[in-house]
């Protein structure tokens, strides 16, 4: 479904080149539930707006759903966005003077669905997530977790091959976190493809397969100088 | 789509209501300014026989004697009445009308109606045709009426209303400058502008109420209006000017239907010239001019210099207007650059925000229009209230309504292009970590 393949994201300035990620590989099947770990700055995020095409990449092969795409032109990378990938973001990110049906519409407008086809498509997804009473509310009357919803909402309205998350509960309290990963895991049993990017070691152990990240690079965890010394400290009390 | 973007346009430019009312009132300011003044431009710089104007053409010659004469020099604007006639019976145009303005007193015969003054204009018959004066009841006189000196008159629709109650009037006498007229014609509302065939009784004036022919008035000596030019011993018969008087005082139109015959005419005019030099009446060279009424226009300069310079320094407002609308534009889509981001990665392509940015732009365009538009009106209230000739002509015909609305619309939406395009520049994962 993803295959990242030696791919390198390098910042130029004048004076310095900072590469984000470098010699990347990363390959996630389809059905699989993905969850990408790593300290700060290691190029998590980088990683998932070149995933989710939102952002260009310097070397390397990137196919998504079998298709190359580093020669697409920006109409092509829109429309692949708009029907193979639904975005999850720690912010929510919805339109603030859009009500939640409105903002679950924002995709399908573009993909240029009839208006009953949308609805349809609307209410379905407010359904899965437990808010279909909530469409004409507007997101600043919901609380974080409902927000949290809608947005998985509208990522769902569109039947998007590949789900794309950046801390989904990272804004959350514990109770309205343990919510959404139910409903991402509940999602994840109907067969969609999700990529999980957290910073949570707890939510990171209910995906299927961890992938760590450090210094732009996947690597194995114990290669992590952090859990090196999180094991020699723990080597020490044992001592 | 463009549904869909005009709904979240109005939803945008309600959420920033200060903004959006700034940017309007630039926008209204702007336009209002320079659609007053683009309005009175073109009233006054309009074709006043739109479809006829190039083949009407003002003939002038030079029967000066020699003093004063500096080569290059413009020949007199008007003709002597000598000159005038010779060229009026030589015919060698489709169509030909010599003229001068005037004005005379009317005996109404009524006991409620006081005698009254109306201009008036001595002519030839061509005169009607010629300028596509519309009649509303008889015709004009003929050719044979103006060799006769008949005493016909055509009369304004206005006088009409005034003095018959808009009745019928032809067959009717009209008491005139003591004398009985018989009026064989009325002409329906009729008002070309600028007022072309005679500029020296006011570049905008009203047209004439009360036509009658030429050679009539020579006769009568009626009095005469506008500006003359003698030399020698010219200047002392009717209105100061007599028959033979060496004095110009007389306006000449023709008609020449193609570019062909205006060249022939010009020969005419040329060879007239020589001919008459050889009967020792002219004393200078062939000194001809043959221009079509906008040349003509141009040539006399009509248009006001304060009135162009007015519209240049409104078009320099709306400018500013614009430069400041495409400020706060700039400001309000790079404030929406996470709503912009979310779109993108929601599917949007750049064409389609930028698309969708334009209308947002085209709606503040079309508002701003509409309050252009109004302050537009009350610029022309205004200039009405001014004391001009031209001011009563300051009306927002239904041309300069839609070039209201074009120009605000195309100004705004240029206003936009900028904004639009940065906007649309910034890559979408950083509008979102950005949020």
């Amino acid at each position: 479904m993803l295959k990242m393949t030696h791919l390198s994201k390098v910042y130029r300035t004048e004076v310095v080149e900072t590469y984000a990620l470098r010699d990347f590989n990363i390959d996630v099947k389809e059905g699989e539930f993905v969850a990408v770990t790593g300290p700060s700055g290691s190029g998590k995020t980088t990683f998932l707006t070149i995933a989710g095409l939102l952002e260009t990449f310097s070397g390397g092969e990137y196919h998504l759903d079998g298709i190359e795409v580093s020669n697409l032109n920006d109409n092509a990378r829109s429309k692949i966005r708009n029907e193979k990938i639904g975005f999850i973001f720690q912010a929510f990110n919805l339109i603030p003077d859009l009500n939640v049906f409105d903002n679950i519409e924002v995709p399908l407008r573009y993909r240029g669905m009839k208006a009953a086809e949308r609805k349809q498509r609307i209410m379905d997804s407010l359904e899965r997530v437990g808010l279909a009473s909530r469409a004409k509310h507007y997101p600043a009357e919901l609380s974080g977790g409902q927000q949290q919803r809608v947005a998985i909402a509208r990522a769902l309205a569109g039947s998007p091959r590949l789900l794309l998350a950046d801390e989904p509960t990272g804004n959350l309290d514990t109770q309205m976190a343990r919510g959404v990963m139910e409903l991402l895991e509940d999602i994840h049993r109907e067969g969609a493809t999700i990529v999980m990017v957290t910073h949570d070691p707890e939510l990171a152990a209910r995906a299927q397969r961890n992938v760590h990240i450090i210094d732009g690079q996947v690597v194995e965890l114990s290669e992590d100088p952090r859990f090196h010394t999180v094991h020699a400290a723990a080597g020490d009390a044992h001592a | 789509m463009f549904a869909y973007y005009l709904d979240l346009a109005l939803r945008s430019l309600k959420r920033n209501k200060a903004l959006t009312a700034l940017m309007v009132l630039a926008i209204a300011l702007g336009i209002g300014a320079s659609m007053t003044t683009l309005t009175v431009l073109h009233v006054l710089s309009g074709d006043p026989l739109p479809g006829k104007s190039a083949q009407l053409y003002y003939p002038q010659i030079d029967p000066q004697d020699l003093k004063g004469m500096m080569p290059g020099k413009e020949p007199p604007e008007q003709l002597t009445l000598v000159d005038g006639l010779n060229l009026l019976h030589a015919a060698r145009a489709d169509r030909q009308a010599l003229m001068a303005g005037g004005s005379a007193p009317i005996d109404p015969g009524k006991a409620d109606m006081d005698p009254f003054y109306v201009e008036t204009r001595y002519t030839t018959t061509g005169f009607f045709p010629m300028f596509d004066a519309p009649f509303l009841f008889g015709h004009a006189w003929t050719a044979a009426d103006d060799e006769a000196k008949a005493r016909d008159v055509v009369i304004a629709r206005s006088l009409n209303d005034k003095l018959f109650g808009g009745a019928d009037s032809v067959g009717r006498t009209l008491r005139m400058a003591g004398v009985d007229w018989r009026i064989v014609g009325v002409l329906d509302q009729w008002r070309p502008n600028p007022h072309f065939y005679d500029l020296t009784t006011g570049s905008y004036a009203y047209a004439e109420q009360v036509f009658l022919p030429l050679q009539t008035m020579v006769e009568l000596r009626l009095d005469r209006n506008g500006s003359s030019d003698c030399w020698g011993n010219g200047g002392g018969g009717v209105g100061n000017i007599l028959p033979n008087d060496d004095c110009v005082w007389l306006q000449f139109w023709v008609q020449l239907d193609t570019p062909a015959k205006a060249a022939a005419y010009r020969d005419f005019l040329v060879h007239y010239s020589q001919e008459q030099k050889a009967l020792g009446r002219f004393q200078r060279a062939p000194n001809v001019r043959l221009r079509n009424v906008m040349q003509w226009l141009d040539y006399k300069m009509v248009v006001p210099d304060d009135v162009r310079l007015q519209a240049g320094l409104a078009f320099g407002f709306l400018l500013v207007c614009l430069v400041n609308t495409v400020g706060l534009m700039l400001a309000k889509f790079m404030r929406r650059a996470a709503e912009l981001g979310v779109r993108r990665a929601l599917g949007a392509s750049r064409r389609a925000l930028f698309a969708q940015l334009l209308i947002e732009s085209g709606v503040v365009g079309l508002v701003g229009g509409l309050g252009g538009l109004l302050l537009a009106m009350l610029g022309l209230w205004l200039v009405r209230q001014r004391p001009s000739d031209y001011a009563a002509l300051a009306q927002l015909d239904t041309s300069m309504l839609f070039t209201t609305f074009a120009l605000a619309v195309c100004a705004t939406l240029l206003a936009g292009l900028l904004p639009a395009w940065r906007a649309c520049q910034i890559a979408p994962a950083l509008q979102l970590k950005s949020n």
